[in-house]
C-alpha cells in the first residue's frame, strides 16, 4: 500500500496537472466550504434561537433523528437526477447545486441540534444569576448562554465537517471533481495507485480539518468553560468537566 | 433502423413509476434488502464483542482512558470510501469481497462504541460498586451482572447511532460495487430513473428505523426494573 502511494506521489504531473492532487484539493474544499458556510449561517442563528426560548426543540430533535437516517448517496444521486436534466449545457452548476444541497442537508441537523442541546444545556443558576444582574434576553444570549454552549456546538461543526467532507468524496460519482475523483477514476481504469492516492488524501484532510477546528476550539472556548487551567489554579482543575459526558452523546457521523 | 450500441441503456418510459419497476422484481430488491441487513447489523455485532474489552480497561485501567479514546477519534474522522477502496490492498481481498465492507463497519462500530462503554461503566456509582464486593461478588461476577447491566442503557443509546450510521454508510458501497439497497441508486443514476432510487430510499430509511426500534425494545427488556421505577 506505501509502494503504491508513493509509486503515485513521486510524479510531480500527479500534483501540479489540472487533474492534479492539488487542484483536486482544491475543488474539494471549495464545495465543502460553501456549504458548511450556509449551514453555519442558518443552523446557529435558528439553533439559539431554540434554544434561547424553548420553543420548536422537539421539532429540531425529529428532524437531526430523522436526517440521521437518511443516506447520502442516496439522497445525493436522487437530487442530482431530478436536479441536472433542469439545467442545460455543460455548466458544472448542473452538479454542483444538488451536491451543495445535499451537503448543507446533511451538515444542518448535527450542528442545529448540538447548538439546541447546548444553549438548553447551560446551567440554569448561570442563567438566573445573568438574568438577576439585569441582563436583558439577548444579552443572557450572547454573554452567557452562547459562551457556556461553544463546546458542544463546535462538536456539533466537527462532526458537521467531517460528514461533509465525507460525503463531498461521493460527489465525484456524480461526474462532480474533488479527491474523490482519484478514488472514482481510479477504480474505473484500474490504477490502483491512484485510488489508494485519494483514499489516503480524503482521510489527511479529514483529520486535519478536525484538529484545525479543535484548536480553534482551544483558542475561542473560554477557559472558565472547558476548564482548562495552568496546574497550579489547584481548585480548578479538580472541577469535573461537564461538557466531556455531553460530547459523548453528541453525534459523530461519518459517511 | 439501426440498433443501440451495446451497453446503451434506453432511459424508461415512467420513471417515477415505482410499481413498474418493481413488478417481477421484488425478489431482486427483497435480496438488497438482505444484504443490506447484514452488512450494517454483522459489524456492530463484531464491533461491539471487541469494544467491550477496550472499553472495559479503558474505564480499569485510568491512564488508558485518554490514549484509547483519542485513538479511535481519529478512527473515526476517516471517510468511509477510502477505507472501503484500501482494505483490499491491506489484507489482500478482491475489491467487491464483502468483507472489504464489514471490516470498515466493524472499525466504525469499535471506534464510537469504546468511549461509550468506558462512558458507561464510569457512571456506575461507586456505593454500587461496594455493595455489590460487600455482598462476596468477586470483579467479574460485578461487572457481569451489576456493572454491565446498570451500563446497558448508555450502551445502547450508542449502538443505536452506531447501527444508523452503518445502514448509511453500507450505501455508499454501491460506489465500489458491493451489492445492497446502495445498488439500487447507482441504476438509477445511470438510467435517470427515479422508482429504484425512491424504492432504495424508503428501504434503507426503514431499514434504520427498524433497526434503531429493535435496540430500544432489547434495552427496555433488558432493564425491567427502569419501568418499576418510573410505574413508582
Amino acid at each position: 500500500m506505501i509502494n503504491d502511494l508513493w509509486s503515485y506521489i513521486s510524479v510531480a504531473d500527479h500534483w501540479w496537472g489540472p487533474n492534479g492532487i492539488m487542484a483536486r484539493l482544491d475543488e474539494h474544499l471549495r464545495y465543502s466550504a460553501i456549504a458548511v458556510g450556509i449551514s453555519l449561517v442558518l443552523a446557529i442563528p435558528l439553533g439559539l434561537v431554540v434554544g434561547h426560548t424553548g420553543r420548536g426543540t422537539a421539532v429540531v430533535t425529529f428532524i437531526a433523528n430523522a436526517f440521521r437516517a437518511l443516506p447520502a448517496v442516496g439522497l445525493l444521486i436522487f437530487l442530482v437526477v431530478l436536479i441536472s436534466p433542469q439545467f442545460t449545457g455543460r455548466s458544472e452548476a448542473r452538479y454542483l447545486i444538488p451536491t451543495t444541497i445535499v451537503l448543507v442537508l446533511l451538515s444542518i441537523p448535527s450542528i442545529l441540534a448540538n447548538t439546541v442541546e447546548g444553549v438548553r444545556n447551560v446551567d440554569p443558576e448561570a442563567r438566573d444569576a445573568a438574568r438577576g444582574m439585569g441582563m436583558t434576553g439577548s444579552q443572557v444570549l450572547f454573554k452567557v448562554e452562547l459562551p457556556c454552549a461553544l463546546p458542544l456546538i463546535f462538536s456539533g461543526v466537527r462532526s458537521a465537517v467531517l460528514q461533509v467532507i465525507a460525503t463531498a468524496t461521493i460527489a465525484a460519482y456524480i461526474s462532480l471533481g474533488g479527491l474523490g475523483r482519484l478514488i472514482i477514476d481510479g477504480l474505473s481504469s484500474r490504477e490502483y495507485p491512484k485510488v489508494i492516492t485519494g483514499a489516503v488524501a480524503v482521510a489527511v484532510l479529514a483529520i486535519v480539518l478536525d484538529v484545525l477546528i479543535a484548536l480553534i476550539q482551544r483558542y475561542t472556548v473560554s477557559r472558565g468553560v472547558s476548564g482548562r487551567f495552568s496546574r497550579k489554579g489547584a481548585t480548578a482543575t479538580t472541577a469535573p468537566r461537564k461538557d466531556d459526558a455531553i460530547e459523548a452523546d453528541a453525534e459523530v457521523l461519518a459517511v | 433502423m439501426s440498433s443501440p450500441p451495446v451497453g446503451y441503456l434506453a432511459a424508461p418510459d415512467q420513471p417515477w413509476n415505482v410499481q413498474h419497476y418493481l413488478d417481477g422484481k421484488v425478489g431482486y430488491v427483497l435480496g438488497l434488502l438482505w444484504q443490506h441487513l447484514w452488512l450494517s447489523v454483522l459489524p456492530v455485532v463484531i464491533g461491539l464483542i471487541i469494544a467491550l474489552p477496550i472499553g472495559y480497561a479503558a474505564k480499569r485501567f485510568k491512564w488508558t482512558y485518554t490514549p484509547l479514546v483519542t485513538i479511535s477519534g481519529l478512527l473515526y474522522t476517516i471517510p468511509s470510501l477510502a477505507l472501503f477502496v484500501v482494505i483490499p490492498s491491506v489484507i489482500g481481498t478482491q475489491i467487491l469481497d464483502p468483507i472489504n465492507v464489514v471490516i470498515p463497519l466493524t472499525i466504525y462500530t469499535i471506534a464510537l462504541m469504546v468511549r461509550v462503554i468506558a462512558d458507561g461503566l464510569r457512571s456506575v456509582d461507586e456505593t454500587v460498586l461496594q455493595a455489590a464486593s460487600a455482598m462476596g461478588y468477586s470483579r467479574f461476577q460485578r461487572l457481569l451482572k451489576v456493572e454491565l447491566p446498570i451500563a446497558i442503557p448508555v450502551i445502547g443509546a450508542g449502538l443505536r447511532v452506531a447501527v444508523v450510521a452503518n445502514v448509511g454508510m453500507v450505501a455508499v458501497a454501491a460506489v465500489i460495487g458491493v451489492p445492497q439497497l446502495g445498488t439500487l441508486f447507482s441504476y438509477g443514476k445511470d438510467l435517470f430513473y427515479y422508482a429504484p432510487i425512491v424504492v432504495g430510499l424508503v428501504l434503507s430509511v426503514a431499514l434504520a428505523f427498524a433497526l434503531d426500534l429493535l435496540i430500544v425494545l432489547a434495552v427496555r427488556a433488558l432493564t425491567p426494573w427502569r419501568k418499576a421505577v418510573a410505574a413508582r
